[in-house]
This record gives C-alpha cells, sequence and structure tokens, in this order.
C-alpha cells in the first residue's frame, strides 16, 4: 500500500511544479468552482484509475470543485463479462455471448436503480459503468465518458455493443489519438499522469536504494540496465535479454529485470520461467518477481539504474516511462503506444525498433556521462510539464469548462 | 485586442487537445484531408510544439514535416515542409494553401507514387481547443510593458506573439500592434521582425527585452 495517500495538500507540490503552476491551477478552478463532478468507476481499489482518482478527487476538492467518486456493484459473472470486453476491445480473440450482454445489461439496470447521481458532470470512467448513460434521457447533466483504454482496432461484436452507448455522451477522452475511435461526439485527449508524491515517484534517500540494490545482489559502483514490467511477451523481456548480451560484450553492466506477478496469470508464470532460462547463469543478470506493494523498492531500483528499457512490443500508455524520466534516467523504449509520446527520441531517450538498436543506444549512454545526464534532465522536464498529476488536475477542469462551450475553438473568458 | 488608448493586458491560454478522428496512411489521404479540415487542425500541427519543448530546440516543429519524414521517409518533402516560412503568412486558410500545393506538387514529381506508413504510424488530425482569459498582469506605459514583460509565462508570450497573428488573424503579433498605438513606430517595426519561429521561447522573451533595453525602456 503507498504510505503516501493520506493528507497530500495541494501545496505539498509546490516545491515540485512551482508556484506558476499552481496559481494555474487556482485560475483555472475559478470557472469551474462549486460544481459537482461525479465520478464513476469499476473499482475503488486497484488499477489506475483507481489510482489516479484517489489522488484527483481530493485535489479538486481544495480547488473548490466538488468532486466525489462512485463505484458500481457486480458480481463475479459481471465482471468475467467486462474483463472478456475489456480483451475484445482490445482487439484480442474473446467470444462474446448473447447471455454476456444480457448480464452487462442486467447489472448496469441494478446499478442505475440504487445510484444516485449527485454531479452536475458525471464523468464514467471506462466499458465497464459505460452503460449507465442511459439514464441522461431522464436526468440531462453533462456526461463524459473517459477511456482509459485502447479501442482502436476492437473486436466488431464488442463495439458495436459499446458504440451506442458512447455515442450517447457529451464527450469522451481518450489518453493518446492512437487509442480513440471516430465518433460523432468531441473526443478530447487528456494524456495520463504520474503522482511525484507516490512511493513509486518520490525522492529517496541514497541510502535506501543502496539498501535495496544490495539486497537484490546487484553492485551499486557498476552501470545498472533495468526494465520495470510484468513478465508480459509484449514488453520483450528476451529481447532486453538479448540487447543486454550484445552491451556486455564491450561495456561491464548488470541487468535488472522486476516485475509483479499474478497467481491467476499462465502466461506470467511461463515468461518469467523463459526469462530465468534466457539468464542462465550470468550472475549479472537479475530477474526479479517482486511481491504487490514494491512501491518504494521499484522506486529505488530505478533510481539505483544508470539506464532503463521499456522495450515494448505492443504497449497501452507505459507510464513506467514516465516514472523513470522523472527520476532523470535516460530511457530506451519500443516506438509503440504512449511510449513515443514520453520519449522524443534523441532529447529524453531513443526509441529503438529491436534488441540491436537497445544495445547499441544502451552502450552509446553507457559510454558517455553527459549524454546520460543531457536526456535524464530533458526527460525530467518533460514529465514535469506534460505527464505530473497537476497537469492532469488541470485538464478534467478544462474539459468541464469545454462543454460549456461546445463547437467554440477559441474560447475567450473573462 | 490592446488599443492605444488603453494599457496592455496580458492575457494567457489554456488548451486542450481535441482528437477529429481523422487519420492518414500515404500523402494523398493527408492531401484530402488537409483540404477540408478545420484551421484549428492546420494551427495545431504547425505550433504546438513550440509549446511542449522550449527546453530544447527541435529540428521540426511541424508536425506534417516530422510525419513525412519519419512514417514515409519522404525527406524531400519533410525538408521542404519544414522550411516553410510561418511568418509570410497571417492567416491559417494561406498556411493551408501552401502545405496543400507542396505535397501536391510532390506528388506530381513523384508520378503520384505514395507510400503507405507502418501500422501504428498514422497521422492523427488533431487541434486545440483553446481557452484565452487574463492574467491579471496590465502595463500602463511602454516602460511598464518592459517591465512586465520580463515576468509573463511562456504561454502568455505565445499567444501574444504567435496565436494572435496567425490564427486570430491579427496580423502582427500584439505586442508590435499595441506599440505602435503608443507612438513607437520604430520599436514596434523592431518587434515585429523578431522571427519566433528559429528560437525557444525563452529567447524570444530575451530579444524583446533586449530590443526595449536598447530603445531606453530598460
Amino acid at each position: 500500500m503507498d504510505s503516501t495517500r493520506a493528507g497530500i495538500r495541494l501545496a505539498d507540490y509546490e516545491s515540485i511544479v512551482g508556484s506558476e503552476a499552481l496559481d494555474e491551477l487556482r485560475v483555472v478552478a475559478g470557472y469551474v468552482q462549486g460544481r459537482r463532478l461525479q465520478n464513476i468507476n469499476s473499482t475503488a481499489v486497484g488499477g489506475g484509475v483507481a489510482e489516479i482518482l484517489t489522488r484527483m478527487v481530493p485535489l479538486l476538492r481544495e480547488l473548490g470543485v466538488e468532486a466525489t467518486w462512485d463505484v458500481i456493484k457486480g458480481d463475479e459473472a459481471f465482471f468475467d463479462v467486462t474483463k472478456a470486453f475489456h480483451n475484445a476491445l482490445h482487439g484480442k480473440p474473446e467470444t462474446i455471448t448473447d447471455e454476456m450482454l444480457e448480464c452487462y445489461r442486467e447489472t448496469i439496470q441494478a446499478n442505475l436503480s440504487q445510484m444516485d447521481f449527485t454531479g452536475d458532470v458525471i464523468w464514467v470512467h471506462d466499458p465497464q459503468p459505460a452503460g449507465l448513460i442511459t439514464r441522461k434521457k431522464q436526468l440531462g447533466r453533462a456526461w463524459i465518458w473517459r477511456c482509459h483504454i485502447d479501442v482502436s482496432t476492437p473486436q466488431a461484436r464488442a463495439w458495436e455493443f459499446l458504440a451506442p452507448y458512447v455515442e450517447q455522451y457529451d464527450a469522451s477522452i481518450f489518453s493518446m489519438p492512437d487509442f480513440a475511435q471516430r465518433m460523432s461526439i468531441p473526443q478530447f485527449m487528456v494524456a495520463p499522469s504520474i503522482d511525484p508524491l507516490s512511493d513509486k515517484n518520490r525522492e529517496l534517500e541514497k541510502s535506501y536504494v543502496t539498501g535495496v540494490l544490495e539486497k537484490h545482489h546487484l553492485d551499486p559502483e557498476r552501470p545498472i540496465l533495468t526494465q520495470i514490467s510484468r513478465f508480459d511477451r509484449l514488453k520483450d523481456p528476451l529481447g532486453v535479454i538479448a540487447a543486454y548480451k550484445l552491451v556486455k560484450k564491450r561495456h561491464d553492466c548488470q541487468l535488472v529485470l522486476a516485475g509483479g506477478g499474478a497467481p491467476d496469470d499462465p502466461e506470467g508464470s511461463e515468461v518469467l520461467g523463459e526469462a530465468q532460462e534466457a539468464a542462465g547463469s550470468d550472475p549479472d543478470i537479475h530477474v526479479l518477481l517482486l511481491p504487490p506493494f514494491s512501491d518504494l523498492e521499484i522506486n529505488a531500483l530505478v533510481r539505483g539504474s544508470t539506464v532503463v528499457f521499456q522495450k515494448s512490443i505492443k504497449e497501452g500508455f507505459g507510464l513506467t516511462v514516465s516514472e523513470a524520466l522523472w527520476k532523470r534516467k535516460p530511457v530506451i523504449g519500443g516506438a509503440v503506444g504512449g511510449i513515443k509520446l514520453q520519449i522524443i527520441n534523441g532529447v529524453t531517450g531513443f526509441l529503438v525498433h529491436s534488441p540491436e538498436g537497445a544495445a547499441r543506444r544502451a552502450a552509446q549512454l553507457l559510454a558517455d556521462a553527459d549524454l546520460r545526464e543531457r536526456l535524464g534532465e530533458n526527460g525530467r522536464l518533460h514529465v514535469k510539464q506534460n505527464f505530473l498529476l497537476t497537469r492532469h488536475v488541470k485538464d478534467y477542469m478544462l474539459v468541464m469548462l469545454a462543454l460549456d462551450h461546445p463547437g467554440e475553438d477559441v474560447v475567450h473568458l473573462c | 485586442m490592446p488599443s492605444h488608448t488603453e494599457p496592455f493586458q496580458f492575457y494567457t491560454e489554456r488548451r486542450l487537445v481535441q482528437l477529429t478522428g481523422q487519420t492518414a496512411r500515404t500523402l494523398p489521404d493527408l492531401l484530402s484531408v488537409l483540404r477540408v479540415i478545420s484551421g484549428a487542425c492546420i494551427f495545431y500541427h504547425t505550433h504546438h510544439l513550440f509549446l511542449s519543448h522550449h527546453f530544447e530546440k527541435p529540428i521540426v516543429y511541424n508536425d506534417f514535416a516530422n510525419w513525412a519524414a519519419e512514417a514515409l521517409r519522404e525527406d524531400a518533402l519533410a525538408e521542404r515542409l519544414a522550411a516553410i516560412d510561418l511568418l509570410a503568412f497571417t492567416a491559417v486558410r494561406q498556411l493551408r494553401d501552401a502545405i496543400v500545393s507542396m505535397i501536391e506538387a510532390h506528388l506530381k514529381s513523384t508520378g503520384g507514387r505514395a507510400r503507405e506508413c507502418p501500422p501504428g504510424d498514422e497521422f492523427h488530425f488533431c487541434k486545440s481547443k483553446s481557452f484565452i482569459m487574463p492574467t491579471g498582469i496590465v502595463a500602463g506605459d511602454v516602460r511598464d510593458f518592459f517591465q512586465k514583460v520580463r515576468g509573463i509565462t511562456n504561454v502568455s508570450l505565445y499567444f501574444h506573439f504567435l496565436e494572435a497573428r496567425l490564427r486570430l488573424e491579427r496580423r502582427t503579433n500584439d505586442f508590435s500592434e499595441w506599440l505602435r498605438g503608443c507612438g513607437e513606430m520604430e520599436l514596434a517595426d523592431a518587434v515585429d521582425r523578431l522571427d519566433p519561429y528559429v528560437v525557444t521561447l525563452d529567447e524570444l522573451k530575451d530579444q524583446i527585452v533586449e530590443l526595449g533595453r536598447k530603445h531606453g525602456f530598460d
């Protein structure tokens, strides 16, 4: 569990983002103050959406927006259905039956009869609660569908079921253009964010970082290449090991592949096994399966690294990149998904398409401390400007404001 | 719009990126959308990087040029698109015509051959929805203006120098317009001659302050 959640105030961000950024938030808040923003999602704990809302709702309230957060109720069958939807919307093979669609409709109906819709703006996150929009005809109000996943290449049956719901919203929000669908309602882009005060990102004592490295038998005095990600073929852990082996021919270094695993994820165990096999007996390759709630340890591993990889073959937004850039680490990332927004090639890191490309860039970075420093500083600034929670809060308030001015590209405010 | 009879009000803007749902995989795709898409879209793709990356000068600020180079490997066209002199235009429609003509000429020169971008590298047309709001900073006279301009944000500078001139079709930047109204013709012209497209916003601000200093307003 993140130890930093309780009692964080807007002022705590001032030393990080500067007073100007907070003033800017207050100026925008002045236009939406007093409005009731009701968030609705499918889980109160676990997952990126819950993590963001936990931090964002108190900040919005502090800014004068009456933000609230409700969670829909559903049984196991419902969440099995929405998991299948999730996969199908991502384009994975998944059978969607009529019974599953009926289960979805019934659960939405049950939630409609129990939930109080108190918001002036009702902000519905992801596909699970999307069907609640059917209440709009009766209630009115402004409804926004915030889609955190990539629905650009969905299975037709899943999208054909979801689209009529989504088209009833006043606007939708996607994390990047590549994730969106062509729709008749306005679509905004709001990138996700990291919280610089969370356990995963906050500053750490050097002694703690060293302690974590030593705990995992890493030598703090020698260069460390690291990839933090779950053991998934799409994260290409074997490609990272191949890159490391190429680098190792000329440069002394260690490799860390660290990630969590779920006991019910057979593919994860398989990929972990493959990574361990590829690592062989090389004592400088450290394949670490971390337990849940290891955020501080992950933070320390990244801070103790020389270069960070996120060599994904397919990726959602890939916020692990921003997490590393925030710690002033140059990142070598696969040129896919949201990684392309976070790594400005040659400025905050390098985009690559192959283990050979990753190895070449890693070798270049290991040999050039100035380059590492320059990319690291640029990366920190890029994240500060674009991928911190405070920017995310501002964008959400602007979306509320945008609903007051439909069809206007330039809005003059007094 | 500042007027010579009034103090100068510094404004700033906040932006939301709006997706249009229009995409392109080839130059003919790009061309067909460019001909009809809103001016806000053209402005966004030729200007948003000025605000995004002011900590380091990117080689090219123009998304169309970057896409032609990186996704289509059309280097000659990319160079030409990147070299478009944005100061030569006072309205986005003129800029649109120039980009369209350039791509048409390129396609003609290649006999209509059109490369397709790799999957995942499609061009996504976006636009910004801009909210213009007062900063509360007001300059009563020219000396006061050059004092206060030092403290404005890059976003405010971007609005008065880039957005006002081209997107809002004010023909010049707001600063020069106001300085002319104050009778400072030479200084107004000097500010107008600054090229905001080859420097960072921080450097542009320094140049404006320096011009003021040279004219005795420091």
